[in-house]
């Protein structure tokens, strides 16, 4: 039958709009790995949120009551796949910390110098796909290049280029090969140039700033109050960096280094000068200012490596020789925080004493208090701008499901 | 302010709903009682000179040895703990609490011990509780949706208890 139209007014008045259930995932290439949000939309409109977590679930805390502590290091490896490093060194400082175990000098700038290093890997990969998650392909194939030589750095220091299980609890399975400290240093000498490359392709962009300027405001009061941590916390304006404000078992490794914490202050980032300025359009505690934090603390990165370069080949002494795999626990437990490149990743542990294997090994992730305020980022935004908001949060779905 | 004058000042306040403590720990700790734990936090949270803001961890921790031969040899009965590390950003501190709890409401295998819920007082602890929920088995009251997060719906069990036993069979995938 025909569809022939009398009167256009009729079809119109058929016309109208309800409420609908949209399933984003679990396998959305923006979703950075098998995230499931089932939003409710009117229209274009979405009305509420809700992330469904756990598709990557491996009972890493379960497996954690059956290993030694140093048996559990590559599993933490696996939680943030993108940072390993800084993982290995959160519990092994936590282990350290119940152990009561005091690292040489020349062992602690080294652990500054391997996960500063991991830091820009893991935060060029955040620049790249958040590029990705908003429409733009090249800024990621850059930032891979760059993490590229930074993986065939830590292939040649350990021999794993993901999963590293490099810093291990007393110190490092190895020292640094002979000539690694140059290569490093050379790097680093390549990459500053590269960085401003990265600014007009995407901090400056007025497409880009369009996209993120004024989406996804995070209060600081809801930041703290959600657990929010690290460039999400730091891109609400608040002042909050663990290298600094940490346990003095964690700060004491940034003893002497010189750093500024990467935070707005008076319409000012420290060390912005020869970068773009922020746009008038931009509102503290916006998607953009998340990305810019991370930005420059690629910087911050960079500054603290060569420093650390500096330190760790004048000091004398052990790299840190790990323990025995079967070392024995002293009963007790041990909470510790520290700054991983997605915010603050906690390990807790408990030993009823008498073995090697830990009563329970808990770990407290970044990005699963960072997911946790999507609902609240999203509601009342737009469908395309879902995206733009879970990937400004920088999630990495290894470390919310364990 | 030092721990001792500290838990002077909560034991005042507070009387017995504060049972515990232990400042000789690595990390010391308080051990309160699940009936003065909403308002403990409320208090800690709001003070001006603690605001104690921000909420890091809920981890649940079971004490129970499920082999006889090692269960004659530990020094504690066997009980749930629930343990909140908080941390408060303008003074740089962090504090521990813990809630004691049976390993089994009333002593009734099967019924979840209840601790009532702080996600009024911090948001983040609704994430939180539904993890302790669901892995360690710990029922909070007062949560707006308790439940599970990383397990399936349809799960049997909740794996961090020890004496949890893997299922034989999920869906057709064996199990043990």
């Amino acid at each position: 039958m025909s569809t022939q139209l009398d009167d256009p007014r009729i079809i119109e008045f058929d016309v109208r709009t309800d409420e609908m259930l949209v399933n984003m995932g679990p396998q959305h290439p923006s979703t950075h790995g098998v995230l499931r949000l089932v939003l409710r939309t009117d229209g274009e409109v979405v009305s509420e949120t809700t992330p469904h977590i756990g598709y990557l679930h491996r009972c890493a805390e379960k497996i954690g009551e059956n290993l030694t502590p140093r048996q559990w290091i590559p599993y933490t490896d696996r939680m943030d796949y993108l940072a390993g490093m800084n993982m290995n060194l959160g519990w092994a400082l936590v282990v350290e910390k119940l152990m009561n175990l005091q690292l040489p000098e020349k062992a602690r700038h080294l652990r500054v110098l391997i996960v500063e290093l991991n830091r820009i890997a893991s935060h060029l990969v955040g620049m790249g796909a958040y590029g990705l998650d908003l429409g733009t392909f090249s800024p990621f194939l850059y930032a891979f290049r760059e993490r590229e030589k930074i993986l065939d750095l830590f292939e040649e220091a350990c021999g794993a280029r993901l999963t590293y299980s490099y810093l291990t609890v007393g110190g490092a399975t190895a020292d640094l090969p002979a000539g690694w400290l140059q290569k490093c240093e050379e790097f680093l000498d390549q990459l500053l140039p590269v960085i401003s490359e990265y600014h007009t392709l995407l901090t400056s962009n007025a497409i880009f700033v369009r996209r993120t300027a004024g989406i996804g405001m995070l209060s600081p009061e809801m930041a703290i109050d959600y657990g929010c941590t690290g460039p999400v916390l730091r891109g609400s304006g608040v002042d909050h960096d663990l290298r600094r404000d940490g346990e003095q078992r964690y700060t004491e490794m940034y003893d002497g280094y010189a750093f500024e914490v990467i935070v707005e202050k008076d319409g000012h980032y420290p060390k912005d000068h020869d970068y773009p300025p922020v746009p008038k359009q931009t509102v503290l505690g916006d998607c953009w200012h998340r990305f810019y934090v991370r930005m420059l603390e690629v910087m911050q990165s960079i500054d603290l490596v060569r420093q650390a370069i500096d330190r760790y080949s004048t000091s004398t002494g052990s790299w840190g020789e790990p323990v025995k795999l079967t070392e024995k626990l002293p009963k007790g437990e041990a909470y510790m925080e520290t700054e991983a490149p997605r915010g603050q990743m906690g390990f807790y542990i408990v030993s009823n004493g008498g073995g090697a294997i830990p009563w329970r090994a808990r770990a407290r992730s970044s990005s699963f208090c960072n997911l946790s305020v999507t609902h609240e980022l999203c509601r009342g935004c737009l469908i395309a701008d879902v995206p733009a908001i879970v990937g400004s949060l920088d999630i990495v779905m290894g470390e919310i499901d364990r | 302010m030092s721990g001792t004058a500290f838990l002077e000042r909560l034991k005042s306040k507070f009387g017995d709903k504060i049972t515990g403590e232990n400042l000789s720990a690595i990390d010391p700790w308080i051990e309160v009682a699940p009936h003065g734990l909403v308002e403990l936090c409320t208090y800690l949270r709001d003070e001006p000179d603690l605001r104690f803001d921000m909420l890091n961890c809920i981890s649940g921790v079971d004490y129970f040895e499920p082999d006889e031969k090692k269960a004659v040899k530990v020094d504690w009965k066997p009980h749930t703990e629930v343990v909140y590390h908080l941390s408060s950003l303008p003074s740089k501190t962090t504090l521990v609490l813990k809630v004691i709890l049976p390993r089994w409401k009333d002593d009734k295998p099967g019924e979840l011990p209840e601790v009532p819920s702080v996600s009024g007082v911090w948001s983040t602890a609704d994430w939180h509780e539904r993890e302790v929920y669901d892995l360690s088995g710990v029922t909070f009251t007062g949560h707006p949706d308790l439940r599970r997060i990383l397990c399936p719906e349809d799960w049997v069990g909740h794996p961090l208890r020890k004496d949890y036993q893997m299922p034989l069979e999920y869906h057709g995938i064996r199990g043990r």
